[in-house]
């Protein structure tokens, strides 16, 4: 008995989201003694990159190295998945929730009859049957939520468990699949994907700026302060709005939900909308001239200033420092 | 063509989260209930392409009575007709295997819903019942455009989107910006209140899951201030007290 990982992989590399749910299937399997943690991932990438995901507790790999998985098809990666659940003899499938991953745990929990909870915050409760925490009113509360079903699918959430990075390389085994040829039926035609940058959902670091920024000639300074921290940017909904910076930077109940250690918020008066988006953060900084600013009172540190004077300092003090 | 919406009825965004019943129950003293956001976005992408090519727009919600002014506020905004199921809904699959059934039985060419509801955030359920039809699915889409049976979309990926071409008859979970919000105007409100609006019993009492408790969040502690003459200050804090450089 084994319990599945899907992990997923984007320019040739394994997504760190992925590599926590390796890590939190480990910590599963620990926990349920449910064996040893086998991934699977679908579609062009390396072996020896593969083999790396052993660091974050996996004993082995299955590889279905079809060139037509490499894009996210979503139903044919539903029935791979499940074709491997079913090698395995799996009982419990672990993924990172992403855009990907949720659209394709949904399609599996109907064709392997399993029970699926979204946005698992930890490890479940098994002392008497089941019971997931997961976060419900982006980010506002929790759910205490039992799976009734034999078969479980677990979507979890960005730092529900510490990474684990100590253990040794994985084995990499191909896997033959047969996927129906209809699965293939719709075509992704092209993908634009900012390259180089650290992408917002799974960033640890993320600076913000709103309309307080005043225009969107004046994200230099956030960029920059990003670069020195290693961090991913991001933006209130009227900056998206209003076109000073693309939809996927977006913070927010309706937009991009994030779970950073650090969130920086500058100019940003801290709508409950936009806090929803954030409040999944370990440490939240505001910088906003207005001191009335209701973020404030969501934030762990403040300052009360004019971001065009504090942020160029605080990057020179980081630069210093780091 | 006809299109199908489904809508959820959710607490307003900027409601308080409290709960009852020794944190059992969703406490609704004071909360006013709304359109699911990305419902809202899906339902006036629908309004769109039902205008560009006529057929007709239902809108159907999974709930109990009290759902209803939610549902009529969809007609106004211009769905034609609404179906409620008479049911609480229990989990995702619960609701999935609804939808699923009405769809088959009506034939839909098109079924658009929000990529999640915004009180459970699951999810699941365009893919849900997606599967149950033998139907693709997409989520979360930010474009949606109709070319005969060709259906182009974007899909939203993490730091990007991909570009999408499927053929009809496909369900889609949807966000901004594939449409406006619409607002209904008068005519629409006054017209919904002889639109149809049906009533149908669930089909199914078969659940995967049950929420038997809620927790709030630990409260925060206060702001600690720095000056702003004093950045290095903060950079220390956050380097030896929060721990997070």
């Amino acid at each position: 008995m084994s319990v599945l990982v899907y992990i997923e992989h984007a320019e040739g590399q394994v997504k760190k989201t992925s590599l926590e749910a390796v890590s939190y299937a480990y910590a599963l399997a620990q926990k349920t003694g449910e064996g040893e943690v086998v991934a699977v991932a679908l579609g062009a990438i390396d072996s020896s990159e593969l083999a790396k995901v052993g660091s974050a507790g996996a004993a082995k790999v299955f590889h279905a190295g079809d060139d037509r998985l490499t894009a996210g098809v979503i139903q044919a990666h539903a029935s791979a998945v499940a074709q491997a659940f079913e090698k395995v003899g799996a009982k419990t499938l672990i993924l990172a929730k992403s855009s990907l991953g949720d659209a394709v745990a949904a399609r599996l929990s109907i064709k392997l009859g399993a029970g699926l909870v979204s946005n698992v915050v930890e490890l479940p409760d098994t002392k008497e049957g089941y019971a997931v925490k997961r976060s419900i009113y982006t980010g506002k509360a929790f759910a205490i939520t039992e799976l009734t079903t034999e078969k479980k699918i677990l979507a979890v959430k960005k730092n529900a468990v510490d990474m684990k990075t100590d253990g040794g390389p994985a084995t990499v085994e191909s896997l033959e699949l047969t996927i129906p040829e209809a699965d293939f039926a719709s075509k992704i035609t092209h993908t634009e994907r900012s390259t180089g940058d650290v992408l917002l959902p799974e960033a640890d670091i993320v600076v913000s700026g709103g309309r307080g920024m005043k225009g969107p000639e004046n994200w230099g300074m956030i960029e920059d302060l990003a670069k020195t921290l290693g961090a991913a940017t991001g933006c209130s909904k009227p900056v998206s709005d209003i076109g000073w910076r693309p939809h996927h930077e977006h913070v927010g109940q309706t937009g991009i939900k994030v779970a950073p250690s650090l969130y920086i918020a500058i100019g940003i008066s801290g709508a409950i909308q936009h806090l929803a988006g954030v409040n999944s953060s370990k440490c939240i900084v505001v910088i906003n001239k207005d001191p009335e600013a209701p973020f404030f009172k969501a934030a762990d540190y403040g300052i009360v200033g004019d971001a065009f004077e504090v942020v160029p300092k605080l990057n020179e003090a980081l630069k210093a420092e780091l | 063509m006809k299109i199908l919406v489904c809508i959820t009825h959710v607490p307003d965004t900027t409601s308080k989260i409290q709960f009852t019943a020794d944190n059992t129950k969703f406490d609704t003293t004071g909360v006013q209930f709304i359109i699911g956001p990305y419902d809202d976005y899906a339902l006036a992408r629908a309004v769109e392409l039902r205008d560009q090519t006529g057929g007709k727009l239902t809108v159907l919600n999974v709930g109990e009575a009290e759902t209803e002014p939610t549902l009529r506020k969809a007609l106004a905004i211009g769905a034609d007709e609404a179906i409620r199921i008479n049911a609480t809904p229990k989990d995702s699959y619960f609701v999935a295997q609804q939808i699923a059934h009405v769809a088959k039985e009506g034939g839909y060419d098109l079924i658009l819903m929000g990529r999640e509801s915004i009180d459970f955030n699951g999810g699941m359920v365009h893919g849900m019942v997606g599967e149950l039809l033998g139907m693709p699915s997409f989520s979360p889409v930010m474009k949606l455009d109709l070319e005969g049976t060709t259906v182009k979309m974007a899909r939203e990926i993490e730091g990007g989107k991909e570009m999408l071409e499927a053929q009809l008859p496909l369900i889609a979970g949807c966000q901004e910006p594939i449409a406006e919000w619409k607002i209904p105007n008068m005519r629409g409100i006054m017209s919904a209140r002889t639109k149809p609006l049906s009533v149908v019993e669930a089909v199914s009492e078969e659940t995967q899951a049950e929420t038997k408790k809620y927790e709030l969040p630990p409260v925060k502690g206060a702001v600690k201030l720095v000056d702003k003459d004093q950045v290095s200050e903060l950079v220390k804090l956050l380097k030896n007290e929060a721990k997070v450089l």
